[in-house]
């Protein structure tokens, strides 16, 4: 109860500080297409685009597009994750592997992940699949590495003990490895997660395949500025949308975690 | 006697050394020969011309890149890369320690920023060439405008966390506000802002390669698209090689840099392990 009151009054400041920097920035984008510092042909009203948004929400074929942009980020993550989950674990476990394999990794990982999207447009043209090839290299490095480094990272007298005690690997998997890496897991999925729908949104725009970002670029092409900062905004909030899921997975998952545990202490 | 054994024993540490040299070498190196192998075989042997094999990628390679064409794309990219990188930096770390000094303006402006935060930032191409025009000054705003945001928010975090005992002992001696932003805030906040340095980097060689692929008659990303329309597809490998190399060089570049800036915080955090 003392905390309750305490925290009260400061959260409700943050509320309303937010409110007042997002009204702030709304009306500002507002007064410089008004004020004429930057023409209402490159810079719409905010009113516009708020209207434009508006309707977009009301059109099936937005939906549509976004089901698009969604089942491609969705198969991609999923994809990767499994992948990673599986090579992340065996890599992780047997020092010799992890060894062996640090130069490929090293290579193949800062390879930015559009530099394959000719490469995806060759084999598979402008289908889903060419999307899902950037979206799956680029999400499963973030997970991969995660695991590699959270299945390394089990106490070695937690191991030791785990051993002398007789437990099966298959125990050991379960009670041991699993929640020591469950926490370097759930970052990578998140990161996993961001990235993934950067790369969908991506594909579409440069591939062409359907989906959002395909309509950014058609509304580029076409000169429709409302409908482009539309779009823009539409991707934010759909990135806020897919943070925020991510982090509240990672919590609930991680209820138990010191590291949760912790924040919600203090 | 003490002479021959010691010889002995000099001799078995020698080749021990040796031998882990080479056990290392086998190790870092086996298995990328080892794909590098298997790639050639298959690739002579299979008939999909989308995948010919290393030493074919190699030679486009050296005709590709090697020349003009590395004065006339790869040198204006990597320009434009390095200067996007480092306006990113000083923008993301002068922004990122205001905003964490003033509590009420990070609880202002910190609903805008999760939003900036999280659009996808090759969403903002189509946005700055309405700005901006098809101009070099647009691909070098697009790779600030999307390797910032790591930047920022990671030294808003880092100079937030500064140590409180330390902030107050600072407070007590009196030193300037200079001093302080010198040797206490920046320092503290170091380890973060190279986080998000290092997120930034990935970040803004996406956005280098993205926008000159949609937007540009020349660069690395135009090249490697120009060679995938005109089916030229041994020099399209040899481009996505570059581009390879240039993440790895990037990285690793970051590596020694990071290592040189935060050598304070990796010694201290070993002798807290220890």
């Amino acid at each position: 109860m003392h905390v309750l009151s305490i925290r009260r009054p400061r959260s409700l400041r943050k509320v309303v500080l937010g409110v007042v920097g997002l009204t702030g920035f709304l009306v500002v984008w507002q007064l410089i297409p008004t004020l004429g510092l930057i023409n209402s042909q490159y810079l719409p009203y905010v009113t516009d685009v708020l209207a434009r948004l508006a309707e977009e929400f009301r059109d099936l074929a937005f939906w549509r597009r976004l089901g698009h942009t969604m089942t491609s980020w969705a198969i991609g993550l999923a994809v990767a994750t499994a992948a990673a989950v599986v090579l992340g674990t065996i890599v992780g476990l047997v020092p010799v592997l992890r060894r062996a394999t640090h130069t490929v990794v090293e290579f193949l990982r800062p390879i930015p992940s559009v530099a394959l999207i000719p490469l995806a447009v060759l084999l598979f043209g402008i289908r889903m699949q060419a999307a899902l090839l950037i979206i799956i290299y680029a999400s499963f490095w973030q997970v991969f590495v995660q695991v590699i480094y959270g299945v390394a990272d089990v106490d070695s007298v937690a191991r030791d003990t785990a051993r002398s005690f007789g437990l099966t690997r298959r125990e050991r998997l379960s009670y041991l490895v699993l929640p020591t890496a469950l926490p370097y897991l759930m970052t990578g999925i998140r990161l996993a997660a961001a990235v993934a729908l950067i790369l969908a949104i991506t594909a579409e725009m440069v591939i062409g395949n359907p989906g959002l970002g395909r309509m950014i670029e058609l509304s580029r092409s076409a000169g429709d500025a409302v409908g482009l900062y539309a779009l823009v905004v539409v991707t934010g909030l759909l990135g806020l949308l897919v943070n925020l899921v991510f982090r509240f997975i990672e919590r609930r998952s991680l209820s138990w975690h010191q590291s949760v545990r912790g924040e919600e202490v203090l | 006697m003490t002479v021959h054994t010691d010889r002995i024993a000099q001799r078995s540490r020698g080749r021990g050394l040796g031998r882990r040299v080479v056990a290392s070498l086998l190790y870092s190196l086996g298995l990328p020969f080892l794909l590098l192998v298997v790639w050639g075989l298959t690739a002579t042997s299979s008939t999909n011309r989308f995948f010919p094999g290393p030493l074919t990628i190699l030679e486009a390679f050296r005709e590709t890149w090697i020349g003009p064409a590395f004065v006339d794309d790869v040198l204006p990219s990597l320009y434009r890369l390095a200067l996007g990188i480092a306006a990113s930096i000083v923008i993301g770390v002068a922004v990122g320690t205001l905003i964490g000094l003033f509590h009420w303006l990070r609880e202002l402006l910190e609903p805008l920023l999760e939003f900036f935060r999280a659009i996808p930032p090759p969403v903002l191409i189509p946005v700055m060439m309405l700005l901006l025009g098809i101009t070099d000054t647009m691909k070098v705003v697009v790779i600030v405008s999307g390797a910032v945001w790591p930047i920022l928010l990671n030294t808003i975090d880092g100079v937030r966390a500064t140590d409180s005992v330390m902030s107050e002992t600072a407070d007590s001696f009196q030193i300037t506000w200079w001093e302080r932003l010198r040797f206490l805030v920046l320092p503290a906040a170091s380890p973060r802002i190279m986080t998000g340095v290092r997120q930034g980097l990935s970040v803004a060689l996406i956005l280098m390669v993205i926008s000159e692929m949609f937007a540009s008659s020349a660069g690395l990303g135009y090249r490697i698209a120009y060679f995938q329309r005109n089916y030229l597809i041994a020099e399209m490998w040899s481009g996505i090689l570059l581009l390879g190399l240039v993440g790895v060089l990037l990285a690793a570049t970051f590596g020694v840099v990071e290592r040189r800036v935060l050598r304070w915080y990796h010694g201290i955090r070993e002798v807290n392990r220890a």
